[in-house]
C-alpha cells in the first residue's frame, strides 16, 4: 500500500520543481474555486427559475433561457460546478505530490477548455448574445488552460 | 497528518459548496410561496386565473397590470395572504393592462401564453419579480422568451401562443369584466365582489380587510 502511494507521489532530487508544482497547483486550486462559486450561483439561478440581469440587457436571458443552457433538462451550469470541483480536487492532490492527479488535472482542464470554446461559439454565432457570468467562467478556464501550458516541467 | 490533508481539504470544499448552494437556493426560494398546480385550480367557468380552493368562502379578485409598480409591490403580499389563509381564501387574477404602460400588454400576453402550458402563476410571479428589468428594456419580448425558457416552457410554442387569438381573447374577457365592474386603474381588488379601497393596499391593512371579511363568512 505504502509502496503504491510512494510511486504515485512525485519526489524530486532538488526540490525546486516540487515547490514550483505546489505553488502552481495551489494557485490553480484557488482559481478553480472562483469558477466553482460562479457555476454554483448560475446553477441555483437556473434551479430556482430566477433570471439574471446583465445590466438591463437581455443577453443573460437569451443565453441562460436558451435550450443550450440545459442538457437533458439539467442546467449546464451544474455540470460546470461539478467540473470545477473536479479540477479543484485534482489541483489539491497534485499540490500534495500525487503524480496521477497532475495528469488528470491537465486532462480535465483540456476538456473544459474544449467545452468552453463550443459554448462561446454558441453564444457568438447562434444566440448572438453573451452572458457575463458565462464569460467569467470562460475567462477562468482560459486562465487555467494558460497555467497548464506554462506550468513547470520536471527536469 | 499530511497524508490526509488533501482528502480533508477536498471534503471540506465539497461540504461548503453543498451548504452554500443549498443556502443560496433556500434564500432564492424563500420569497415565493408554494405555487399550486394550475390544472387543479382552473375550475368553474368564471375565467381568470384562480389560486386556492374553488369552494373557499372568500374570493379576492385582483385586476393587475404587470408594468404597474404598485401591482408589483403587492404581488408578494397577496401571495403570502393566499398562502396564510388557505383554504379559506382563493385568489383570482385578471389582466388589465393600462395604455400608459407600453409593455404591459406584451407582459399580459406572455403570462397568458405561459398559462396555456400550465405555468401561468410561475410566469405571473416572475414578471412581477423582474418588473424593474424588463420594463426598462427596449424589447421585453426577448426577455419574456428567456423567462419562458427558464420556466421550462416550449419557447417556440410560447412565442406562437402569445400572438395568438386565444391569448388575446383571454385578455379581452378580463378587460370586459373590469369594465363591467367599473375598474379604471390598477391594482383594483375586490373581496367577494366588494371593492377594497386603495388605502387598504398596504400588506397589514389588506390582512385586516381579509380578516374583517372572513369573520362573518365563517361564523355560523
Amino acid at each position: 500500500m505504502n509502496s503504491r502511494r510512494s510511486a504515485s507521489i512525485a519526489k524530486t532530487a532538488n526540490g525546486s520543481f516540487s515547490r514550483g508544482s505546489v505553488a502552481f497547483h495551489s494557485i490553480a486550486a484557488v482559481i478553480s474555486l472562483i469558477g466553482l462559486a460562479d457555476a454554483i450561483y448560475l446553477s441555483v439561478q437556473a434551479l430556482t427559475g430566477e433570471t439574471l440581469v446583465c445590466g438591463g440587457s437581455p443577453d443573460c436571458f437569451r443565453v441562460l433561457g436558451s435550450s443550450y443552457a440545459r442538457v437533458g433538462g439539467i442546467p449546464i451550469a451544474l455540470f460546470g460546478a461539478l467540473a470545477y470541483f473536479t479540477v479543484f480536487s485534482f489541483a489539491i492532490f497534485a499540490a500534495f505530490g500525487y503524480n496521477r492527479a497532475r495528469t488528470l488535472f491537465s486532462l480535465t482542464v483540456g476538456l473544459m477548455f474544449a467545452v468552453t470554446l463550443w459554448l462561446l461559439g454558441v453564444q457568438a454565432f447562434i444566440l448572438h448574445a453573451f452572458c457575463r457570468f458565462c464569460l467569467l467562467s470562460a475567462a477562468i478556464i482560459f486562465l487555467l488552460a494558460g497555467l497548464v501550458v506554462a506550468r513547470p516541467r520536471p527536469s | 497528518m499530511k497524508r490526509y490533508a488533501p482528502f480533508v481539504i477536498v471534503a471540506l470544499v465539497a461540504l461548503l459548496s453543498l451548504a452554500g448552494g443549498a443556502m443560496l437556493y433556500h434564500a432564492k426560494r424563500l420569497p415565493l410561496p408554494d405555487t399550486p398546480k394550475e390544472g387543479s385550480l382552473r375550475e368553474g367557468t368564471e375565467g381568470g386565473h384562480i389560486r386556492g380552493p374553488a369552494n373557499a368562502p372568500l374570493t379576492l379578485e385582483e385586476f393587475g397590470d404587470y408594468e404597474c409598480p404598485p401591482c408589483g409591490s403587492l404581488s408578494a403580499p397577496l401571495n403570502q395572504l393566499e398562502h396564510d389563509y388557505r383554504p379559506r381564501l382563493r385568489m383570482i387574477f385578471r389582466n388589465f393592462p393600462l395604455v400608459m404602460h407600453p409593455h404591459a400588454r406584451d407582459a399580459a400576453c406572455a403570462a397568458e401564453a405561459a398559462g396555456l402550458q400550465g405555468k401561468f402563476w410561475e410566469m405571473h410571479d416572475l414578471l412581477y419579480k423582474e418588473q424593474s428589468a424588463w420594463s426598462r428594456a427596449t424589447d421585453p419580448r426577448v426577455l419574456f422568451s428567456g423567462y419562458a425558457g427558464t420556466l421550462g416552457l416550449d419557447v417556440a410554442r410560447f412565442e406562437k401562443d402569445r400572438d395568438g387569438d386565444q391569448v388575446k381573447g383571454r385578455i379581452a374577457a378580463d378587460e370586459k369584466r373590469a369594465n363591467a365592474l367599473g375598474v379604471k386603474t390598477t391594482p383594483s381588488i375586490f373581496i367577494n365582489d366588494k371593492p377594497v379601497p386603495s388605502a387598504s393596499f398596504r400588506p397589514s391593512a389588506l390582512r385586516a380587510t381579509v380578516d374583517a371579511a372572513i369573520k362573518p363568512v365563517i361564523t355560523p
